[in-house]
């Protein structure tokens, strides 16, 4: 029997979905286990951070990295196990795109800093008392790990082999992942394990020709089930979003929230969104596109929902140019 | 800010209009600032947002997109999608932290040179105002709080034993 995979899980920036995914590969996680010998686990299993720095590099032949990064803590992290990792995979949106954590790129630590220890109406910090780094315990000066001013993707600090799309990646996803590594059926770097089209290109939605008069948000309307759902005046993030998730949103009547981050030919998810929305929006005069713009809640939380840190006013590799 | 500050700003203008008209600024000898770098393209309508953020991203301070006015498009209907996607295009930029005065879409005819000229006059005065394009590196700040950090732990040094891997 060939050697066992050795197998590291790590979580950074996440809500834990990602590793609860893993799970929900039902049974085939037995045929995981018996695949793969699991040596970093954190969620799952107690490892401590001097059990990675034993390890010796190339000693880790697939990492599952997910989350995203925006504490000096998560980088060095990603970069220790980048060290001794045979192939990093970014595993799920917020690694692969910096996910619904970068949106905090909207904003800066201060800005965060302030809305949570100062701001918040429930919050009562009379003497303005924010996160430190260094504290001088009685055992000694303590560290914390330092927030970072802005949230990056895996690969804008370290070296990505694979993306594993979605939040979180889906079963299936996951497996054929799993699999190609498995079976040495690899990709060339780079790859990202999901369909190749555009999620509108594989929805069987009725569509017609599509106009929008005005913005509307799932909440304000029960969307008709068979016609396409940005000529029902939602936003969906389909026409730039990468298949391969099985239409799980739209299937359940919920426009496409964009977690498969953008598709083959698509640079910046938001950007090319923004676009394609612009086009069908049905005004012809300055004045009409100014009011029905305005209908818009929130476009940048919606277009850059999981790809804010990839976006082309953000990509850049951390400490570099 | 320094005043010697000359922004650099990208000018998308359409090949019909926009850009006779800033051929005839030029053929007229008009006087405007030297900041503009001027790209064609076909049509106002085919600048998505995209190469927009690119600009930022390489570096320009400020970009301006130029097309026919409405009713005069080349392409019948090109400058509506233009006109569509304006609004929209200001409301990310300003989301993403990009100042208002660092993008302007206008309409230039090929005989409106002079107007051209002051747009880009005024342009170049408003981008001034707020100062060049900070790069959104996220690590100026990073690098200050991490230069005073390690300083002030030099200073604590001598009784200092070392602390733990993450964290400093």
């Amino acid at each position: 029997m060939a050697p066992k995979l050795q197998l590291a899980i790590y979580w950074a920036a996440a809500c834990g979905g990602c590793d609860v995914a893993i799970l929900d590969t039902d049974e085939k996680i037995l045929n995981i286990a018996e695949a793969a010998d699991i040596v970093l686990w954190p969620i799952a299993m107690d490892f401590k951070y001097e059990d990675i720095y034993k390890m010796e590099p190339g000693s880790i032949d697939v990492c599952l990295f997910n989350g995203a990064i925006r504490t000096s803590e998560q980088e060095e992290l990603a970069k220790a196990l980048r060290a001794r990792s045979k192939f990093m995979i970014a595993f799920g949106a917020c690694a692969a795109w910096g996910g619904i954590p970068s949106l905090a790129n909207l904003t800066n630590r201060e800005g965060i800093f302030n809305t949570v220890y100062k701001e918040t109406a429930t919050t009562i910090n009379e003497e303005d008392i924010r996160p430190d780094t260094n504290y001088p315990g009685p055992e000694g000066e303590l560290h914390l790990p330092r927030i970072y001013d802005r949230v990056w993707s895996l690969d804008q600090v370290v070296d990505v082999d694979y993306y594993v799309p979605g939040c979180p990646p889906t079963p299936e996803t996951i497996w054929t992942a799993i699999l190609a590594i498995v079976t040495g059926n690899l990709p060339p770097k780079g790859t990202v394990i999901g369909g190749t089209k555009s999620l509108c290109d594989t929805c069987e939605r009725e569509k017609t020709e599509k106009k929008i008069t005005q913005f509307k948000r799932p909440f304000e309307i029960i969307a008709d089930p068979k016609k396409c759902l940005l000529e029902q005046g939602l936003v969906c993030c389909g026409p730039v979003t990468r298949d391969g998730c099985g239409h799980r949103c739209t299937n359940n009547n919920m426009p496409c929230r964009g977690c498969y981050g953008p598709s083959e030919k698509v640079s910046d998810q938001g950007a090319k969104l923004l676009n394609a929305i612009a086009s069908i929006m049905d005004v012809k005069d300055e004045k009409s596109a100014q009011e029905l713009a305005a209908t818009w809640e929130d476009p940048a939380g919606t277009v850059y929902r999981f790809s804010l840190a990839k976006s082309l006013i953000y990509d850049y590799k951390k400490g570099g140019e | 800010m320094s005043d010697n500050f000359e922004p650099k700003i990208l000018g998308i203008l359409c090949n019909w209009c926009s850009y006779a008209g800033a051929d005839l600024a030029g053929t007229s000898r008009l006087k405007y600032p030297a900041n503009i770098r001027i790209v064609k393209v076909m049509c106002s309508g085919r600048v998505e947002p995209t190469l927009i953020l690119k600009a930022f991203q390489e570096g320009a301070d400020g970009v301006l997109i130029s097309g026919c006015h409405p009713g005069d498009c080349h392409y019948v209907d090109g400058n509506i999608k233009t006109l569509r996607r304006t609004p929209l295009v200001a409301r990310l930029l300003t989301q993403i932290g990009i100042e208002p005065e660092r993008f302007k879409q206008v309409w230039v005819s090929a005989s409106e040179g002079e107007k051209f000229g002051k747009i880009v006059e005024q342009m170049v005065e408003d981008i001034k105002k707020v100062g060049p394009y900070q790069k959104k590196m996220g690590d100026q700040l990073d690098v200050v709080m991490h230069e005073v950090a390690a300083s002030a732990k030099e200073a604590a040094a001598a009784e200092e034993k070392g602390g733990s891997n993450c964290g400093s």
